[in-house]
């Protein structure tokens, strides 16, 4: 049984509760900050409404009820990067609950969505704080708007799990609340795990995994949680709940701190905030200009334009693949030629050129290697197809008379591999025909070459 | 000064003369800030000879309580954790102060993060009243209410949670407001107890008050508790009580502690009110006696969350002997904090843990909505309400320091207004045993003018000015 917390900074221009800019990476230490993020004091937090409103927009994506009147609390505890010595969050009145994610025909149960603030983060001579002999605070990620998503146990093996994550990032994207790139940590993802026999309805004492920052290190830790468990329960032995970190280097997991002492955060509501109220015509508006979402898009795309289940997955992973996709397709090309040079090249062509340069090959003026020469040199000169074609002369040779004088030209040279071809050998025409692609310089349409080298050596 | 007799140079070293006379008794400053209040007051100067906006604020001193952050000027809450903090922002209230032109004497003492209300809690020192020095000034807000009684200032600011403006003029025999909750912002001010906390002023005079009040009043973007109304505090000001429905909980005059001298005193004002055209109507606030208890749970509940940041990590005092991070956080605030804090910090903690919740934190919010429901029925029969704002006059230093319970029954006719979130002032009404007795106006949510009416009705009635 695998639930899934999720977080995920939202984009926005500002932080969740003061003016700083959220574009932090890269940035000097401590640079992007100012007295509300860095807990000075008297400061005031003022929600960001830009941030209320990509919470709303991903609940709706993912079917929650949206919660009408919703507050934030102080979620109280000591660390470091935490500047006030307690995080804004939300306990008891999330913005959203109840929704769902579909993974084929699998639907996993979303138990919330809520909106907080992210913390700093610390840099330690030595691996743990308690033990370093100096530690760093950086303070630019104190304030950044993070959004939390919770499932219900639902998930049952460690591809789930991934599918799940690499869905949701799908979702997280297609209506701009996140950019939800895992190495850049806008994406963190923890997977609670347990296991229990088959059969048995009650559950197994779970695990917390983190440290997972790439969509295979979740499949990874978490394949390797089940079967630690499994073996654990096997061998007579128990299950700790606990938190247990990744660890890339070693590809295991291992005991972080134990959960049996549950830290108390004494929750209570944030007196800087007023509640928030949802008005439910705001959100009939949010949901009304909601975009196409990442489900919806895949049927679309495999009705629409009659496309493999392959291609569906391949042109579906980013929005901006799927638009060059039907962009190619409006602009003339026929759909199953432009998924496999999408898929197979991924072109940085705009639909236009690309659909010329589609044209050419489906016409017959290049082959499909003359095709991805073009593409490359259009690409690298922004030329148009059509004329790195002209200059180049790569124009296949489709001329009966001129293509009729190379063959001859090559089964007068090879008269070996034309006699086995007349005694029936049929694969001599492969070397025959890698004869006369040679003589052209690649340019050669090799079905009228092979139809013309049939036609002499049968005569 | 407008019509240049003063200048503001000469108003400050007025100010100043009488600083250095009174400080070595009463000991209301933590720190001035001479060199930035002569360069105001040259720049007010400048304005007077047409050289800018002039207000009603400008040139005129005023002293700045320690929990208010003042730009690039030591700011401690009257803590030793925050020793050396200066603030690189300041709080709206004192730059909308500053805007207007007012000069700024420096920080006054106050219980330490506001907590007490007797002054004897600061990290510092002790604040005496200027009244009889060996008696305390009330507090939080001593050292600002102190300040404005010996004429070392023309007006404090202060902060009040659960009547530390009130109840420090009342003991002093100044003016001193809170304003409705949400009034003015609260951005800067150091929090003590967030839900309750409001910033006020300290005058000798109440249309004083309503001049300061209508400058650091109205919404701020920075504080989201802040609220958007429009702001008048000076148009009903002197339309007097007559008409005026005012009322009289029996539960205030019959309070715990009540002393006699100040009942009387309490009574004659009213007299005076009604001789002035009030006509008294008896209210009830059924829910006063629980009113204590769930102030001294919410309150501590906030303030042990809002003091969390003084870890020693970023700013303030910083135990650095500490081998460890979690030597490192009890020793600074062990260090940094004094008893009176720590007691509210633990009691706070355990008043949001798990487990009592429910039974505490939980149980102290029903009781402050009782609390606004019975002011909200009280004031369906009346239109404002009048009490003694403190049961007692000033105490001697060190009298109630053992019993924190005696000294905090010192709130109970005060933290009403706090729970319920309206407006009060405290105006002088004589004495009892010669020490200074505080009137306490209380008026509806946002009828800010409505007390500031009252109590100036009252001011001329029984001086006849
Ligand atoms: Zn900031």
């Amino acid at each position: 049984m695998i639930g899934m917390e999720v977080h995920a900074q939202l984009s926005t221009r500002s932080k969740m509760f003061c003016g700083c800019t959220t574009d932090y990476i890269g940035a000097p230490p401590n640079s992007t900050v100012c007295e509300v993020c860095l807990g000075m004091p008297g400061v005031l937090p003022v929600a960001n409404a830009r941030a209320v409103e990509q919470v709303v927009r991903t609940a709706l994506a993912l079917e929650c009820e949206i919660s009408r009147h919703t507050k934030f609390d102080r979620k109280n505890y000591f660390y470091p990067d935490l500047p006030k010595g307690y995080q804004i969050s939300q306990y008891d009145m999330p913005m959203a609950r109840s929704g769902r994610l579909s993974l084929g025909d699998r639907e996993i149960r979303i138990t919330r969505v809520h909106l907080e603030e992210d913390t700093g983060r610390l840099l330690h001579a030595g691996d743990a704080l308690e033990t370093a002999s100096e530690s760093l605070v950086d303070l630019n990620r104190s304030g950044m708007p993070l959004m939390e998503i919770v499932s219900e146990p639902d998930l049952r093996s460690a591809e789930e799990a991934r599918d799940y994550a690499v869905e949701l990032r799908g979702i997280l994207r297609a209506v701009g609340a996140s950019e939800a790139d895992m190495e850049k940590g806008q994406l963190r993802a923890e997977a609670n795990v347990s296991v229990r026999p088959r059969g048995s309805q009650e559950l197994g004492v779970k695990t917390e995994l983190k440290n997972i920052n790439s969509f295979r290190a979740l499949y990874r830790a978490v394949a390797y949680e089940i079967e630690r468990q499994v073996r654990e329960l096997e061998g007579g032995g128990r299950v700790v709940q606990e938190t247990r970190g990744w660890s890339e280097s070693e590809q295991r997991t291992f005991s972080q701190r134990s959960k049996e002492f549950a830290q108390d955060y004494r929750y209570f509501p944030e007196p800087d905030l007023p509640p928030l109220e949802l008005r439910p015509d705001w959100v009939a508006q949010l949901r009304a200009s909601l975009p196409e979402l990442p489900g919806e898009l895949r049927g679309r795309l495999a009705e629409q334009y009659a496309l493999s289940k392959f291609d569906v997955e391949q042109l579906s992973q980013e929005s901006a693949t799927a638009r060059l996709f039907e962009q190619t397709v409006a602009a003339g090309a026929p759909p199953k030629q432009a998924a496999n040079w999408i898929i197979g090249n991924a072109p940085t062509l705009d639909a236009q050129r690309l659909a010329e340069l589609i044209g050419l090959v489906v016409a017959g003026t290049i082959n499909r290697e003359q095709g991805v020469r073009v593409l490359e040199e259009a690409q690298a000169s922004g030329r148009a197809p059509g004329e790195v074609v002209r200059e180049q002369g790569l124009a296949q040779v489709s001329d009966e008379a001129q293509l009729g004088l190379v063959v001859e030209q090559v089964i007068a040279e090879n008269p070996r591999a034309a006699a086995d071809f007349r005694s029936g050998k049929q694969q001599a025409l492969g070397a025959l025909l890698a004869r006369v692609k040679e003589a052209t310089g690649g340019s050669a349409n090799m079905r009228l070459a092979a139809q013309l080298l049939r036609h002499r050596l049968i005569q | 000064m407008k019509r240049r007799e003063l200048s503001a140079v000469e108003l400050l070293e007025d100010c100043l003369g009488v600083i250095e006379r009174e400080e070595p008794r009463i000991h209301a400053f933590v720190r001035l800030s001479e060199e930035l209040a002569r360069a105001q007051a040259e720049e007010a100067d400048r304005r007077f000879s047409g050289d800018g906006q002039v207000g009603p604020l400008t040139g005129i001193p005023v002293a700045i309580k320690d929990v208010l952050c003042v730009e690039n000027v030591e700011t401690t809450a009257g803590s030793q954790i925050l020793r050396g903090f200066r603030p690189p922002y300041e709080s709206t209230a004192v730059a909308r102060l500053r805007a207007q032109g007012a000069v700024f004497l420096g920080m006054t003492n106050c219980d330490e993060f506001a907590m007490g209300s007797s002054t004897e809690n600061s990290g510092y020192f002790p604040t005496r009243n200027p009244h009889d020095p060996s008696r305390v000034p009330g507090g939080s807000s001593g050292g600002s209410a102190a300040a404005v009684a010996a004429g070392e200032a023309v007006f404090g600011l202060g902060t009040d949670t659960g009547g530390s403006i009130r109840q420090p003029a009342a003991l002093c025999g100044v003016v001193g407001m809170k304003p409705t909750y949400g009034r003015v912002s609260r951005y800067g001010l150091i929090a003590f107890a967030s839900s309750l906390d409001q910033i006020g002023p300290f005058t000798r005079m109440v249309g004083d008050a309503a001049l300061v009040l209508q400058a650091i009043a109205g919404w701020d973007r920075r504080d989201a508790t802040s609220v958007d109304r429009p702001v008048d505090m000076l148009s009903s000001l002197e339309r007097g009580v007559e008409g005026l429905r005012l009322g009289l909980p029996r539960e205030y005059f019959e309070a715990e502690g009540m002393e006699p001298g100040v009942r009387a005193a309490v009574e004659r004002a009213v007299l005076t009110l009604e001789r002035a055209g009030a006509e008294l109507v008896d209210v009830r606030l059924p829910h006063t006696d629980y009113g204590l208890a769930a102030y001294y749970i919410i309150a501590p509940a906030e303030a042990s969350s809002n003091l969390a940041r003084f870890d020693g990590v970023r700013y303030g005092a910083r135990a650095e002997s500490a081998g460890n991070l979690l030597e490192t956080y009890l020793q600074t605030r062990r260090g940094g904090f004094g008893p009176e804090v720590r007691r509210r910090i633990m009691l706070g903690t355990y008043a949001l843990s798990a487990g009592y919740y429910d039974a505490y934190y939980l149980k102290a919010q029903k009781v402050r909505t009782l609390i606004a429901q019975d002011f909200e029925r009280a004031f369906e029969s009346c239109d404002a309400i009048v009490s003694a704002t403190s049961p007692v006059v000033a105490f001697p230093i060190g009298a109630k320091v053992a019993d924190p319970l005696a000294m905090y029954v010192c709130d109970v006719l005060t933290l009403g207004g706090n729970l319920a979130a309206l407006p009060g002032v405290s105006i002088p009404c004589g004495t009892s045993e010669g020490l200074p007795v505080g009137l306490q106006v209380l008026a509806p949510q946002w009828a800010d003018g409505m007390a500031l009416r009252v109590a100036r009705a009252y001011e001329a009635a029984s001086n006849g000015s």
